[in-house]
């Protein structure tokens, strides 16, 4: 029985280790001062000092977390939304086509949803004149049509466990859906909101395929950027930039952590 | 009065998500379906219009199959569905051993430390994904990490070329959609009623008889929940082949962007992705059907 524990601990160890060591690597080979990514050539932290004045880098950085706060404000409302109807409204006319739409781009391919909305949107410019082009615009719409199912996901299962007896009771008490779901339902589910947020946000900033068909010359967001430069090889540069991007995405994380814990702990949960 | 307003209000909620996913979710693929039967042409868009309104009223269709002409007729989108299947069953088959044990591992742990291992598997999911492709270049080319690792080690003499190959397209795949199996696969290890195992146990039931009998049958639905959420996207894979595969890796995925953004083929490119529906289609379809099912459950 022990030995059995052991073995899967191990198996567990060890898939921890498969999936962490890659990026610890990364970091490490970071602060190495030689050119050539795989020979230790003393400690330094040069790569990052060339990162920050490549202003290709720079630009794409600000251009993606500009559309990533965006896309991640418009897929929580969205996404929000698409779940509330998907658990509080149990028959409506087309309900298997928003339930199939909803979870559809969640597996997806991006590569062909990427084809699909640039479709779309060179038909759309030629029918209307609108959009003008491949933008920030038509990143963002594009983002937000794949990550609010993700919201949806994270919303819908916070929702459904939720206890109704609070809201009925405010009901009874005369207030109107509306002031129901904004004074009772949105505090209880706020950390699936902050989660799905994140996650949208996430979810962008790291695109490569969708963005790359639907930008334009005036408009390459940040993945697009290290995409071209990684297929051209290993680059310290792009070492320092993923530790960088690995840093942040840790301290986010903490922080989302310890209000999402603090709400449970307030909510009782 | 309140019945209608609350009518009203329902359809309010409804309207925005509905209406974006119609317009930027199902048109689009319409438009693809309807792009792959037309002829392609030098210009922008490089495609023809189906139907021309000549003189006045006298419509011209251009319908032209050319685009899933080259399917049938040149070997190369044959072998790279074919193959395309074959590296989607081989990463999601890596996933399903790895995860399994890992997934069962954190099911049966003490209570308190199972969030916290949860976490851990999520957590590289938060990190770019381009960036963990990345830093396997460097673990597996030829005078990478884990060639000197086996060297030293005396393991092998010579380095083993291993990047740019489809084993290394394996093994990104494995690591980029392992935490998709893991999750569900916990979900339902999680919820599973040990008393039946204690059960098995009193009838004399050995452990791996028992797993095999009761554990692996009701934890049926996670496992194929993982398996569609790594299947499914997995097939229609590029960066993955693009930066750890050779060029003799044929992937679906690298096909259909040669066409758009190489040949700038735009018909060619969309009847790739129809086809790639076509094949998808059962398995999405499966996934929705289970997702429904599940979410019922919990609902």
């Amino acid at each position: 029985m022990n030995n059995r524990a052991a073995a899967l601990y191990t198996a567990l160890a060890l898939v921890y280790a498969f999936l962490y060591l890659p990026i610890v690597l990364l970091v490490i080979y970071s602060f190495n001062a030689s050119r050539l990514v795989t020979v230790w050539g003393g400690f330094s932290t040069k790569w990052y000092g060339e990162l920050m004045h490549d202003h290709q880098v720079l630009d794409a950085a600000w251009l993606s977390i500009k559309i990533a706060l965006m896309n991640a404000t418009l897929a929580t409302l969205l996404g929000t939304l698409a779940a509330v109807v998907l658990v509080r409204f149990q028959r409506f006319p087309g309900r298997a086509l928003f339930t199939g739409m909803v979870s559809a781009p969640l597996v997806m391919p991006e590569i062909i949803t990427g084809l699909a909305l640039l479709l779309l949107f060179v038909g759309m410019e030629h029918l209307i004149g609108w959009p003008d082009g491949r933008s920030m615009t038509t990143i963002v719409i594009a983002h937000v049509t794949f990550s609010l199912s993700f919201v949806t996901v994270v919303v819908r299962s916070r929702l459904s466990q939720m206890d109704r007896s609070l809201e009925e009771a405010a009901m009874d008490l005369g207030a109107r859906p509306l002031t129901v779901f904004l004074r009772i339902t949105l505090p209880i589910i706020a950390p699936s909101l902050v989660a799905g947020w994140l996650l949208a946000f996430t979810l962008s900033v790291d695109d490569v395929v969708i963005s790359a068909f639907v930008s334009g010359p005036g408009s390459t967001p940040l993945p697009i950027v290290i995409f071209s430069k990684v297929r051209l090889g290993v680059s310290p540069e792009i070492n320092a930039l993923a530790t960088i991007v690995v840093a942040l995405v840790g301290v986010a994380i903490a922080i989302a952590g310890r209000v999402m814990m603090r709400n449970e702990r307030a909510s009782g949960g | 009065m309140k019945a209608v307003s609350g009518r009203a209000g329902r359809f309010l909620v409804g309207l925005a998500p509905y209406a974006w996913l119609v317009l930027f979710f199902l048109i689009p693929f319409l438009i693809v379906f309807k792009i792959s039967l037309s002829e392609a042409r030098m210009g922008i868009p490089p495609y023809m219009p189906l139907v021309e309104w000549a003189d006045g009223a006298v419509a011209q269709w251009h319908i032209s199959l050319a685009g899933y002409g080259a399917l049938f007729s040149d070997d190369l989108y044959a072998l790279a569905y074919l193959s395309s299947l074959r590296l989607a069953a081989i990463a999601t088959i890596g996933c399903l051993l790895l995860g399994y044990p890992a997934a069962y591992a954190i099911a049966r742990s003490p209570g308190h430390v199972r969030q916290p291992l949860l976490m851990l598997v999520a957590l590289p999911f938060w990190t770019s994904f381009l960036i963990r492709v990345y830093a396997w270049i460097g673990i597996l080319k030829n005078e990478g990490l884990l060639n000197m690792a086996l060297q030293a080690l005396g393991i092998i003499d010579e380095p083993l070329q291993i990047l740019e190959t489809d084993w290394a397209v394996s093994i990104g795949m494995i690591y980029s959609y392992l935490p998709f199996m893991i999750l569900p696969l916990y979900a339902t290890l999680e919820k599973m009623d040990l008393s039946l195992l204690e059960a098995a146990a009193d009838l004399g039931c050995k452990p791996f008889k028992a797993f095999l009998a009761v554990t692996l049958p009701l934890s049926m639905p996670g496992i194929i929940a993982g398996s569609m959420l790594v299947f499914i996207p997995a097939v229609g894979e590029f960066v993955i082949p693009d930066l750890l595969g050779g060029p003799d890796t044929l992937m679906i995925g690298k096909v259909l962007w040669a066409e758009f953004f190489d040949n700038r083929d735009w018909p060619a490119a969309s009847a790739v992705a129809v086809a790639m529906l076509v094949v998808l289609v059962v398995p999405i379809m499966a996934f929705q059907h289970f997702e429904t099912k599940r979410a019922e459950r919990e609902g």
